[in-house]
């Protein structure tokens, strides 16, 4: 049963005060147990919200599903989220993905066998002068090359 | 005239982030001016400066404000950082540079439409620029540039920071308000519209980033000063995102009215060498994309390009040069409106997938001619039939790509592989 750390539950509290709505703190929240849960968020972690909100299931989970920066599913320790949309699909990410899965012998989405990448494609993140671009967990990774790229995952452990 | 740097004149300077540095450059001087004046006033100057919002619909910001019910209700002021129209990236750059700007056209905007709280409700991905308005906030809150008593004017105003978590949607205003009020971020029917009642069911106002950071511009230069740039009708500077087939894609910031071929030839490099310019979308993917002579012809300000049956949106314009093919980029188009619409209305839940499937047909070859036709037809049906507009904006890029390059599109139906390319795009990611 997941539970958030001591630090985490604070976290939790102040954030219920912070907003007009404590329902505002479900974000915020569900972050929290996200980077805590080594980047997803299990059902038994909704539950614990749950208590430790004073707030439905059903209601975190509404917002949970909407999201699409909230993981459903566990992922490797690395999240590489390859941008598919336009400008980075003109400078080569969609190739440049089906590249990693290849070399890293993974469907999108799934955990590589050592445990330390998913790949995913997704939609524009707002860099698209630097494109070929990639995000990696919380960070972003522009003006890349096949090249760059590969060295940047090889240095990931 | 070229590149105008009026918002973006010190972007160039590491400091200018930190609020010694903004300072250093004027900064926070128009708040102390802003202080002193009446609220009304500053509506006034906003309304005749003609500024318009920059997030996308081009609405007259002055306009907005003066739609607040004068009913002794709380009201709150928002700041429209979600930027997820594809292809921009104007607000992540003035926020990671320049965030003291953002806040002091907040505190300003927020005075002027005396509102005590506001928020930057800003998208999830973007952590960094999160980061470094977080830390420009708790500033500004120390040298008592927010909080009670603002520099001594009585004026009280509080300002937080809302992550979004990934879902296009909430750049649409009303969507924007569920989201912060902590609901799924479904938009909401209107009217009322949110400056009568919007976040918690009080007057709110909406405003993007950029439009915020222009007011400190509009009280600075005043009026007449600031309508020197740009047209009658589109008066100002705009920072118009560039990506694509240029050489030097970027923001640029230039005057509302400038041509398309100059931001292309002068500032962004001109295309790729032994390319030619094929279309041109003009304002973000929902703007209807422009062929070679429409883009050829286009000026950068919201009359001439709505009179392209395009817009200006959000300021974003891709440059597609002759080696593109327009059936693989309708396709990735209508893959992200597919992905991103919110569900609630069935013209837009049901009408966005059937349009990634057409395209997705067609692209994997097995698509025939009366799809060609269906698709067409799709789109045109979810035109101003729901809520929000993100009906709309996945069906203008289909109502354009199709017809202005209907050949590419007949031509991949008969031969399985693309016109410009001679390949099939089947086993693409879309």
């Amino acid at each position: 049963m997941f539970q958030l750390s001591a630090e985490g539950q604070q976290f939790v509290k102040k954030e219920l005060a912070r907003y007009e709505t404590k329902e505002s703190a479900i974000i915020p929240s569900l972050y929290q147990v996200q980077k805590e849960n080594k980047g997803w968020v299990s059902e038994d972690a909704i539950a614990h919200l749950s208590q430790l909100m004073d707030i439905p299931e059903a209601r975190i989970n509404e917002v949970f599903h909407f999201y699409t920066m909230f993981n459903k599913e566990p992922v490797g320790k690395y999240h590489v989220q390859v941008c598919c949309n336009v400008a980075c699909c003109m400078a080569g990410t969609r190739e440049m993905l089906s590249s990693f899965l290849k070399e890293y012998k993974v469907a999108p989405g799934d955990i590589t066998a050592d445990g330390r990448f998913t790949f995913t494609a997704v939609e524009c993140l707002g860099a698209c002068d630097k494109a070929p671009m990639m995000q990696i967990n919380d960070d972003y990774h522009e003006g890349l090359t096949p090249e760059k790229a590969k060295t940047i995952l090889q240095g990931l452990k | 005239m070229a590149e105008t740097k009026i918002i973006t004149e010190h972007y160039h300077d590491d400091k200018f982030r930190g609020l010694a540095g903004y300072q250093a450059k004027g900064g926070y001087e128009m708040l102390k001016k802003a202080l002193k004046m009446q609220p009304a006033e500053i509506i006034t100057l906003v309304k005749e400066s003609g500024l318009r919002g920059r997030g996308g619909a081009g609405f007259p910001t002055g306009m907005k404000w003066s739609f607040l019910p004068n009913n002794g209700e709380p009201r709150y002021l928002l700041c429209n950082a979600d930027e997820g129209e594809p292809c921009t990236f104007k607000d992540r750059m003035m926020m990671e540079r320049a965030p003291h700007q953002l806040i002091e056209g907040m505190i300003i905007s927020g005075f002027a439409v005396n509102s005590k709280k506001s928020y930057i409700y800003i998208r999830g991905e973007y952590v960094y620029a999160a980061k470094v308005l977080e830390e420009a906030i708790a500033e500004a809150y120390k040298a008592g540039l927010l909080g009670k008593n603002i520099l001594g004017s009585g004026f009280d105003h509080d300002l937080d920071i809302y992550r979004g978590a990934g879902a296009y949607i909430c750049g649409e205003e009303t969507g924007m308000i569920s989201s912060l009020e902590g609901l799924k971020g479904q938009p909401k029917l209107k009217p009322p519209f949110p400056a009568v009642k919007g976040y918690l069911g009080k007057p709110t106002i909406v405003n993007n980033v950029e439009t915020l950071a222009s007011v400190i511009y509009i009280l600075r230069d005043g009026v007449a000063e600031y309508r020197k740039c740009g047209t009658q009708k589109s008066p100002g500077t705009k920072l118009f995102s560039v990506s694509g087939d240029v050489v030097k894609p970027g923001n640029y910031e230039v005057p509302l009215g400038y041509k398309l071929l100059d931001l292309i030839n002068n500032e962004c490099g001109g295309l790729k060498p032994g390319r030619t310019l094929k279309a041109v979308i003009p304002g973000g993917t929902s703007a209807p994309v422009l062929n070679k002579a429409e883009a050829e012809a286009a000026t950068l300000d919201y009359e001439c390009l709505a009179g392209m049956q395009s817009m200006l949106g959000s300021g974003s314009i891709v440059i597609i040069d002759d080696s593109r093919c327009m059936v693989d980029m309708i396709n990735v188009i209508t893959h992200f409106y597919h992905h991103e619409s919110c569900g609630q209305c069935t013209p837009c839940r049901e009408g966005t997938g059937w349009l990634h499937k057409l395209t997705r047909a067609i692209i994997s070859g097995e698509g025939t001619e009366k799809d060609i036709d269906t698709l067409c037809k799709v789109a045109d049906n979810m035109k101003g039939r729901t809520i929000c507009a993100l009906s709309d904006a996945a069906a203008l890029p289909v109502l354009s790509f199709v017809p202005k390059f209907r050949s590419e599109f007949e031509f991949y139906v008969r031969e399985g592989v693309s016109q410009v390319k001679g390949i099939s795009y089947a086993q693409m990611h879309h």
